[in-house]
């Protein structure tokens, strides 16, 4: 017999699009006033509604979801794509919309006779996509200034997230081709779905429905 | 559960569960821990993971830990129509689904093997929720049918890529995901709605087979339909049905797996604690006749389960020093240990050692020194 209800653990990416995405979790009803004041606290938490908010980096909330510490929580498709934790994919939010592209210097060549050179943050997309091709690969990995492989000569193209290309055009580098769109998704924790699952549908069902009114309104 | 409420964590459950299931005369079957690794080459598919620890034995054989319990089991049955029911409890040496290190994961789980009618069926699903019921207060045993999740791919005409995309999205209730497939291949619209329903559909029994029976529309469904409906009067029989729920999510390897596939969750953990189902396609390619349906419970979740944190390590500590007497030691121990109390007698305190009691051994007898409670 369990007596107290249980809150919902809600995991949202630190930054702009965690705190853009909280605004729909506000509207939809799931608002935490303590969320805004700001400080040090790292758990928020709303009795009324039964939902608990935390911060986390946004490559870590899927992290989090998948082992259950989170119930729900909102992670960028790529992220999702790059570690493929077993967890719900349940709706997408429709906002961090950017794309998994591979990028080179402008006016660059595919040399089928070579071994290219790739580098990159998502070794696991970077390879899925060029084993789909049966390309020989050589993966870079790096962990951030990926554009400046390519202009040193470390690699012959990039795969990284283009949001607006405006840093590759100021670098003289461009799109080759597009990987796949990445936007935020709501994920959910598969066990959490099952035990929690009235409180969890419902509020998927209010995040689907306003994103599909504000897809509408634009 | 009483033998799990003396014995919490994965222990207590071995003794439940292995008493559970030769109560319905389950035989015990134990083997050996490793196999040749062809057998797990040849069904790779089959196997959750794709590391395997290998060596190699006399005359340059390799050797595999086994990864899986099922296939050794499978590979021994005889052929015929005799029906085989065994239980084991082993370790298996596999990734991990968090840290993909493989490490080594108890296992406690069944097979019938043989003529697998509806009862078989039935008992198998009774047992599996019997055993959730053994480990937790709050549990649930999602149902899901391969043929009718196969027959809606099928009718869907999604073959190859496709169907892996399809079957991918299904597995994480990405209805989003589903829709973009679907438009991609060129999939009718009605076929598309069909798999959204049944990948997102989840809840009770009667409530989710009557939104099914609305989306199914060839024999292979109505099939598929029909079987779980029966299972579900069996259950009902057994007054196990309550904590039985419907969901399609639960995907495994359509090329093993024909039928009724079962997994099972505690409150509490984040994981499935129980897998299984009915994989008759399995048997075929070893080239044996007849069905099987099993299933396998996961102990290595059930460690930070139920098991209340150790406050002391030992009820009284026992300090002596060079001048002790060791009988008069040894006595001292076991007055002690009388009272069902645990007792370390040892030179000094180790560091950080909790301990209700610390006693010391004098000439003149137990001297108190301190009390913690």
């Amino acid at each position: 017999m369990r007596f107290l209800k249980h809150m919902i653990n809600i995991a949202l990416p630190k930054g702009r699009l965690g705190e853009k995405v909280y605004e729909t979790f506000e509207a939809a009803g799931y608002g935490c006033p303590a969320l805004k004041e700001g400080g040090r606290r790292l758990i928020f938490e709303n009795e009324e509604t039964g939902v608990r908010y935390f911060w986390v980096k946004p490559s870590d909330v899927a992290i989090y979801v998948e082992r259950g510490a989170a119930d729900i929580g909102v992670a960028g498709k790529d992220i999702l794509l790059e570690y493929t934790p077993d967890v719900y994919e349940l709706c997408d939010l429709g906002v961090g919309k950017c794309r998994m592209a591979v990028a080179a210097k402008n006016g660059f060549r595919y040399d089928a006779g070579k071994t290219l050179r790739v580098a990159t943050k998502f070794v696991n997309i970077a390879r899925t996509f060029y084993n789909e091709q049966s390309r020989d690969i050589d993966i870079i990995k790096l962990n951030g200034s990926i554009e400046l492989a390519p202009i040193l000569g470390l690699s012959d193209v990039i795969v990284d997230i283009v949001e607006t290309g405006t840093t590759l055009k100021e670098n003289d580098l461009s799109v080759v081709e597009t990987i796949v769109p990445i936007s935020a998704r709501l994920i959910a924790n598969k066990v959490s779905y099952k035990f929690y699952n009235d409180a969890i549908t419902a509020l998927a069902a209010k995040m689907a429905e306003l994103t599909a009114q504000r897809a509408e309104t634009k | 559960m009483d033998i799990m409420k003396e014995n919490p964590g994965s222990e207590g459950a071995v003794f439940a569960l292995r008493d559970l299931y030769s109560r319905y005369g389950y035989a015990r079957f134990k083997m050996s821990k490793f196999e040749e690794y062809d057998l797990y080459a040849r069904n790779k598919s089959f196997l959750r993971g794709d590391s395997i620890i290998t060596f190699t034995a006399d005359g340059g054989r390799l050797m595999a830990l086994r990864p899986d319990v099922t296939l050794s089991i499978v590979k021994n049955a005889r052929d015929g129509s005799e029906t085989k029911k065994v239980y084991y409890t082993e370790n298996v040496y596999r990734e991990s689904k968090g840290s993909h290190e493989i490490s080594e994961i108890m296992q406690v789980g069944l097979e019938c093997i043989g003529e697998i009618d509806l009862y078989q069926t039935g008992e198998v699903i009774l047992l599996a929720v019997q055993s959730l019921a053994t480990i937790g207060e709050n549990y649930i045993l999602d149902i899901s049918h391969m043929g009718f999740l196969s027959a809606l791919l099928d009718e869907a005409g999604a073959e190859g890529d496709v169907r892996d995309a399809l079957i991918g999205c299904i597995r994480d209730k990405n209805a989003h995901g589903i829709a973009a497939v679907c438009k991609d291949a060129g999939i009718a619209d009605d076929a598309c709605a069909r798999l959204t329903t049944a990948a997102t559909l989840y809840g009770p029994f009667a409530e989710a087979i009557g939104k099914l029976r609305a989306i199914s529309v060839g024999k292979a469904e109505n099939d598929a339909l029909d079987e779980l409906e029966a299972v579900h009067a069996v259950l009902e029989a057994a007054g196990c049905a309550e904590h039985v729920n419907l969901d399609f999510s639960t995907v495994n390897d359509m090329s093993y797996y024909n039928g009724i596939i079962l997994s099972g969750f505690i409150e509490g953990i984040p994981d499935a604690v129980l897998a299984g189902g009915r994989y008759d396609n399995l048997l075929a390619k070893m080239g044996k006749e007849g069905g099987a349906i099993g299933f396998a419970v996961y102990l290595d979740l059930l460690e930070r389960y139920n098991t209340p944190e150790r406050g002391f390590d030992a009820d009284i500590l026992l300090l002596y020093d060079e001048d002790t007497d060791a009988v008069a030691l040894t006595r001292a121990v076991k007055m002690l240990g009388e009272s069902g109390k645990t007792v370390r007698a040892q030179r000094r305190v180790p560091e950080g050692f909790r301990c209700r009691q610390l006693l010391a051994m004098k000439d003149r007898g137990l001297e108190i020194l301190e009390t913690h409670d």
